[in-house]
């Protein structure tokens, strides 16, 4: 069979066990994904995945009291124990001297050590048929059936609803937590109901993906999403899109290799996206801020290019001199390749022109360099007149702002400063040439 | 199963091998406790257990590479994916700026999946199991033994090699007490006073990793974890002066170690799980002593 068929076949879902398994996947780690937006943004990314380590005791508990590993009582135990770890590092935060990793740490690991314990001692003593219990350390995501698939299925539709109900109460006890107590929004009871939500997903989910991955499902999708947008209802979107499309390709590798485990295939597939996003989002990607950053060097090393030749030209008395590399280097010491470079882009942009081994400006390079002089003459002046720094120490300054200070800007500080003609050091402030 | 009738075995057999399992676990205790002091003060309790899973792919990568489970070698890999892990959080942390929790929990769920594929890839041709990666052995200690050639039995393998890391540890711990101390508490001043912090901030992470490691195969990462974050937390809430917190915690450690054994053979349950909870009831306490006092 090609890999297309093979591809179409999987799409398809004709099999029942790709069908519950996708079906499931997509689900459960959309619901996860949902809930993991606000442990995100809370940050409480580690204290979900504490909360998952800590379900195993109430898992074991349960099977050691009712002798049954599925169902309800399960659920029950996992649900109580997720809430007394989360009740556990509320209250040594707030009681002990130690710090909230540390918090976390302990919980976690002395939960999961306890589970770990009753787990091995059922598995060393008669039970009735305990194996498949440490599914849940490992997830069975590759063997979900349709019960299952009901049970992420209505799981799903409980948080959908109650997180798009109360939407506009979670982003605020997420962004401002004390303006929602000043307007007297029931902050404890909404953090309960989150609290419960995200419980509730994490139970339901490590079942399928088992308890280690499990915080990678609700944190990296999320953080992957805030990449992409600053809207939280489009993070949420986003986020449930990224988990979907991730679960399909991890549920896709195993069924094509067989050898292959589901979950971890999912995890990895989700991180792969999320690093594409921290580097290439349009947003807040590295790529995108370096770029910025060299785009912004660039810029700036132009004009000082441009400003140097005015200042020439000023020295002695001539508007559009011919200048070499080393007398633009006498003035300031840039670096040869910079020089070079920035010199043959301001070539490009019309703003210098070369004859031989000498540079002069064009008459927009003229105007230019001489509004870069004015704005730097007429902040040093305003720091001086007005913020009462002395005039010596000015230049600096002035030397960062000269970049970034808009026409408007510059408007207004003429209009304050009275078009001045003199700047603190008795050089001449060149006009305004509006 | 074959663990239980192993753990039964053992318990006739004698009472060296007892105190061989006690005493590993004893050392690894040590090992981690006076670590985790410094980890727990620098704010980086879920560094160490992030570094501890996501070693996992080092460990397979250099089982399947040289074909070995030569203690050396996976001591190098796991300790480059240790240093690599701590990079990894602290590079998505400051260059990608993605909140430190969240760093922590990608960079590690992404390294351990990594394993888990490669285990399962190649799983025909690894005797590592997912299980003991969890657990540990530690029931198997005295089993591994180190003989020389003249037949002379030295005792379990792995009491030889948490021995050395212990005396590693509390070497380079007593050494560099000075900057150590200083790098934690004031790493402003070390700077000032030209200590080279990111360097001593490195060498723990390394030595972080290089425990994990060597304590995975005999307690598993729990155990290892639990040992790094509870004893020292224990003593924590007792003392707050540095060298008594690193003295109560590695003791603290070593009655965990005992108390866990016997707590698992009374519950015929794994005995790295055991020492767990022992480290648990231990916080806990601590935590009530404190409570009455106030």
């Amino acid at each position: 069979m090609s890999m297309w068929e093979d591809l179409l076949l999987f799409l398809s879902l004709k099999d029942p066990n790709v069908r519950y398994v996708v079906l499931g996947l997509i689900l459960l780690s959309s619901s996860c994904a949902l809930v993991g937006c606000f442990t995100f943004l809370r940050k409480r990314a580690l204290s979900g995945d504490a909360l998952a380590h800590s379900v195993l005791p109430g898992v074991c508990l349960a099977f050691i009291i009712t002798g049954d590993k599925q169902s309800l009582p399960v659920l029950l135990g996992a649900i109580v124990f997720g809430w007394l770890s989360l009740y556990t590092m509320d209250y040594l935060k707030r009681n002990t001297i130690l710090k909230e990793d540390t918090v976390i740490g302990l919980v976690l690991s002395v939960f999961f050590g306890i589970g770990l314990l009753l787990l091995s001692h059922i598995q060393h003593s008669d039970y009735v048929n305990p194996s498949g219990l440490d599914s849940i350390l490992f997830g069975r995501a590759a063997s979900l059936v349709e019960e299952d698939v009901w049970w992420f299925g209505i799981t799903g539709v409980i948080l959908v609803t109650v997180i798009f109900a109360l939407l506009k109460e979670f982003v605020l006890i997420c962004f401002d937590e004390p303006f929602a107590r000043s307007i007297s929004i029931p902050v404890k009871m909404l953090e309960v109901i989150l609290t419960t939500l995200t419980v509730m997903a994490i139970v339901t989910g490590i079942q399928a993906v088992g308890v280690v991955l499990m915080a990678a499902f609700l944190i990296t999708p999320a953080a992957a999403a805030r990449y992409w947008t600053y809207n939280i209802k489009h993070m949420l979107i986003y986020a449930a899109l990224i988990s979907m499309s991730s679960s399909v390709a991890g549920a896709y590798v195993s069924y094509s290799f067989p050898k292959m485990p589901t979950a971890p295939w999912i995890v990895l597939v989700l991180s792969l996206v999320a690093f594409f996003s921290f580097l290439f989002s349009p947003h807040k990607g590295v790529w995108k801020r370096w770029m910025n950053m060299r785009n912004n060097s660039a810029k700036i090393l132009e004009e000082n290019i441009l400003k140097t030749f005015y200042h020439l030209g000023e020295r002695e008395n001539v508007e559009m001199g011919y200048y070499t590399e080393q007398q633009l280097n006498s003035i300031r010491g840039f670096k040869k390749s910079d020089l070079k470079k920035g010199l043959r882009k301001l070539i490009r942009l019309g703003y210098v022109k070369k004859s031989g081994q000498s540079y002069t400006l064009t008459n927009e390079g003229y105007r230019k360099g001489e509004r870069i002089v004015r704005l730097h003459r007429l902040w040093e002046l305003y720091l001086s007149n007005h913020v009462k720094i002395a005039a010596d120490h000015v230049h600096d300054d002035a030397e960062t702002i000269e970049h970034i200070i808009t026409p408007e800007i510059e408007q207004k500080l003429e209009e304050l400063l009275k078009s001045p003609l003199i700047d603190p050091h008795q050089s001449s402030i060149p006009p305004s040439r509006w | 199963m074959i663990r239980i009738s192993l753990a039964f075995l053992l318990q006739d057999g004698s009472l060296m091998n007892e105190l061989y399992i006690i005493t590993t676990g004893a050392l690894v205790a040590g090992t981690c406790s006076i670590l985790g002091c410094f980890l727990i003060l620098r704010k980086m309790a879920m560094v160490a257990d992030a570094i501890s899973h996501a070693i996992l792919p080092g460990i397979v990568l250099t089982y399947l590479v040289f074909d070995s489970k030569d203690s050396f070698l996976m001591l190098i890999g796991a300790g480059v994916f240790g240093f690599f892990t701590a990079f990894l959080i602290e590079w998505i942390h400051s260059r990608l700026r993605l909140q430190e929790d969240a760093s922590i929990g990608i960079s590690f769920t992404f390294l351990f999946s990594i394993g888990v594929i490669l285990i399962s890839y190649y799983a025909s041709n690894i005797d590592l199991d997912m299980d003991c990666v969890l657990y540990g052995e530690i029931t198997y200690v005295p089993l591994n033994t180190v003989t020389l050639q003249n037949g002379l039995n030295l005792g379990p393998k792995a009491l030889w090699t948490s021995g050395a890391m212990f005396l590693l540890v509390v070497s380079f711990v007593s050494l560099f007490y000075k900057e150590l101390r200083i790098c934690t508490f004031d790493p402003s001043y070390a700077v000032s006073i030209g200590i080279a912090t990111v360097i001593w901030h490195y060498a723990l992470m390394g030595l972080l990793s290089f425990t994990t490691v060597i304590c995975f195969e005999s307690v598993g990462s729990v155990l290892v974890v639990t040992f790094f974050i509870v004893p020292p937390a224990t003593a924590y809430l007792i003392t707050n002066k540095l060298n008594h917190m690193i003295i109560l915690s590695v003791l603290s450690g070593i009655v965990a170690s005992v108390g866990g054994y016997f707590l698992a053979n009374l519950l015929n349950a794994s005995i790295a799980a055991g020492m767990c909870t022992t480290c648990g009831i231990e916080f806990l306490l601590a935590f009530l002593l404190k409570r009455q006092k106030r």
